[in-house]
């Protein structure tokens, strides 16, 4: 009686999440959807929800009138670079500050960990001066550099290197590697889980960044995809099909990400977050 | 720490001499500078820097000269900035608790999954990774008053994000949707590590599965829930994207927000001095909310 009472209580229960999680992602297959009709058809009421054939209309015009394959490569340019360097700057001082003894490190670690609790936004007028100076405004290493610095990305790799039993360094050591050669040969490969986790989350909060590219880019051909998208929707007041193609082709990479490496990107935005 | 015994194999192996000492007493530096170096000139002199615009008339090209505390008075009687910092308050309130809630009965709902656990797991937490300016196209057309879904569905003609009533709550509404993702990945990870033994010698002792909730969960995922709203706070007081899109300020200016009132002092009306004021002012508002929390929240859980 009891394990019945339960049982029929569980399927409510599983019935009742999976209504919420389809009504979650609801507004992302509905942009698909529209995205593959005709202008027309986006107003039609009722409107329909599994529209056949799918139409490329929207695509084929938002890639012909609009710069978005250069925003493309822009993004693309910008959101590679900034992963690289800010994984392997960040790999390096975090192997620095864990396992290397020198003059100053504490201050090192402590200015790190107070620059993580700065806003970023909060210093945009002093980097936008600075970097207007230097005449890196609608520049890449105007939209590249300042999003290389990432406190977190320092502190997560030095948390995980901590963890590192010490005997695999004093064995390396004692066969005459140096440094480099035991970060890259042993405590990376050790580590590869997080690098490749906190390289896939950099790399998806890089092409969504906005708020510093819209402060470091005007002109239209140095636009991020974020910043671009939003001059379309401008351009073309109210045209669903074409909003809703350029939402789908500027969600691909990140999306693509997250459905591949599922398990990866858990693991980077907790690390994150500061759990393990 | 480098123990002794490794110090000394590994002066033997690279050599004596003083130069190789001085040599191997910069080597850690090599590994620290590429970081270190942009940290400085890209987050700690900015920092600096806006401290001491705060007290000069600067343009936006930086060109002006110390008035000393003018732009703080300004900013005590600036009537905007005051309405900025109430609108930014009212989205903290409209945002941090509903989040950090809707994350855990997201969480509650996603651990009792087996079969379909991923598949649920990332519904809930596809909206994350995508783009703002993706998350305001999306709004924009489903929430839009005549053709869009929500309305159609409703028989209704709201214009969410044109009500000065509605305007705030919807921008709310689309950031829950967006990032609760996140907190329900906190909560999980919290729910699986509590003991599954603690359920079952309650269970044993005859607790019902709502006092088992009120005596181990709750208590047990406090942690992370302090965690989940801390982390909430300081980043739902940094609202902007969402407005700058979503709402623009309007109607009425009755969502303009303390970056979003920056944003337009520093780069529309090019007063950087002024603009880094506002920041400033951001920055301290931050940290004395997030000191409030963390006392509020640790004596909570002391009284525990």
């Amino acid at each position: 009686m009891k394990g019945k009472r339960f049982s029929i209580l569980g399927a409510l229960c599983t019935l009742f999440t999976l209504a919420m999680a389809l009504a979650w992602v609801f507004p992302i297959y509905w942009i698909t959807v529209t995205s593959l009709k005709t202008e027309d058809q986006t107003i039609v009421v009722p409107p329909s929800f599994f529209p056949w054939p799918p139409i490329f209309d929207a695509f084929v015009y938002v890639l012909q009138t609009s710069p978005f394959i250069r925003w493309y490569i822009n993004t693309i340019v910008v959101s590679v670079t900034v992963t690289f360097f800010s994984v392997l700057f960040g790999l390096m001082c975090g192997y620095g500050l864990s396992q290397l003894k020198f003059v100053g490190r504490n201050l090192v670690y402590i200015s790190i960990l107070v620059g993580f609790m700065l806003p970023f936004s909060a210093l945009a007028v002093p980097l936008f001066m600075m970097l207007n100076q230097f005449k890196l405004v609608n520049t890449f290493p105007g939209l590249i550099l300042p999003q290389i610095v990432v406190p977190l990305s320092v502190i997560v790799f030095k948390q995980f290197f901590d963890d590192v039993p010490r005997d695999f360094r004093d064995a390396a050591l004692i066969d005459g590697a140096n440094n480099w050669r035991i970060l890259f040969r042993i405590y990376l490969p050790l580590n590869w889980n997080i690098t490749w986790a906190m390289a896939i989350v950099t790399f998806i909060g890089t092409w969504n960044s906005f708020f510093w590219p819209l402060i470091i880019t005007n002109s239209t051909p140095m636009l991020t995809i974020p910043v671009g998208m939003t001059q379309i929707q401008l351009a073309y007041g109210v045209q669903f099909a074409e909003i809703c193609a350029t939402a789908v082709l500027a969600s691909i990479p990140t999306a693509a990400a997250y459905i591949l490496f599922q398990k990866r990107v858990t693991q980077g935005v907790m690390a994150v977050a500061g759990i393990k | 720490v480098q123990s002794p015994a490794t110090e000394r194999v590994a002066e033997r192996h690279t050599g004596q001499g003083r130069k190789r000492s001085l040599r191997q007493k910069l080597a850690p530096w090599l590994f620290v500078l590429p970081f270190f170096t942009l940290y400085l000139l890209f987050l700690a002199y900015p920092a600096i820097r806006v401290c001491y615009l705060s007290f000069t008339n600067s343009d936006i090209a930086g060109q002006g000269h110390f008035i000393g505390l003018e732009n703080y008075f300004t900013l005590f009687h600036d009537g905007d900035f005051w309405a900025s910092v109430i609108h930014t308050g009212y989205f903290v309130l409209l945002t941090v608790v509903p989040n950090t809630l809707v994350g855990f009965i997201l969480a509650l709902l996603v651990v009792r999954q087996k079969r379909l656990r991923l598949f649920v797991l990332g519904c809930f937490f596809l909206p994350y990774i995508l783009p703002v300016s993706v998350v305001y196209d999306t709004a924009t057309w489903v929430l839009d008053p005549n053709f869009g879904i929500v309305n159609l569905l409703a028989g209704t003609n709201i214009s969410w994000f044109q009500d000065p009533a509605l305007a705030m709550p919807a921008v709310a509404g689309v950031t829950i949707w967006w990032t609760v993702g996140l907190n329900m990945l906190l909560f999980i990870a919290g729910l699986q590590n509590i003991p599954q033994e603690y359920y079952e010698a309650a269970a044993i002792d005859g607790a019902n599965r709502f006092h088992r909730f009120l005596s181990i969960t709750c208590p047990l995922i406090w942690p992370v829930a302090s965690l989940v709203l801390l982390l909430q706070l300081i980043l739902q007081f940094k609202i902007f994207d969402q407005i700058y899109l979503l709402t623009v300020g309007g109607p009425f200016n009755s969502t303009v927000v303390v970056l979003l009132y920056m944003y337009r002092q520093g780069f529309q009306q090019g007063r950087g001095g002024y603009a880094a004021t506002i920041a400033l002012m951001l920055v301290l508002i931050i940290i004395a909310v997030s000191l409030i929390q963390f006392r509020v929240l640790r004596i909570k859980r002391a009284s525990q």
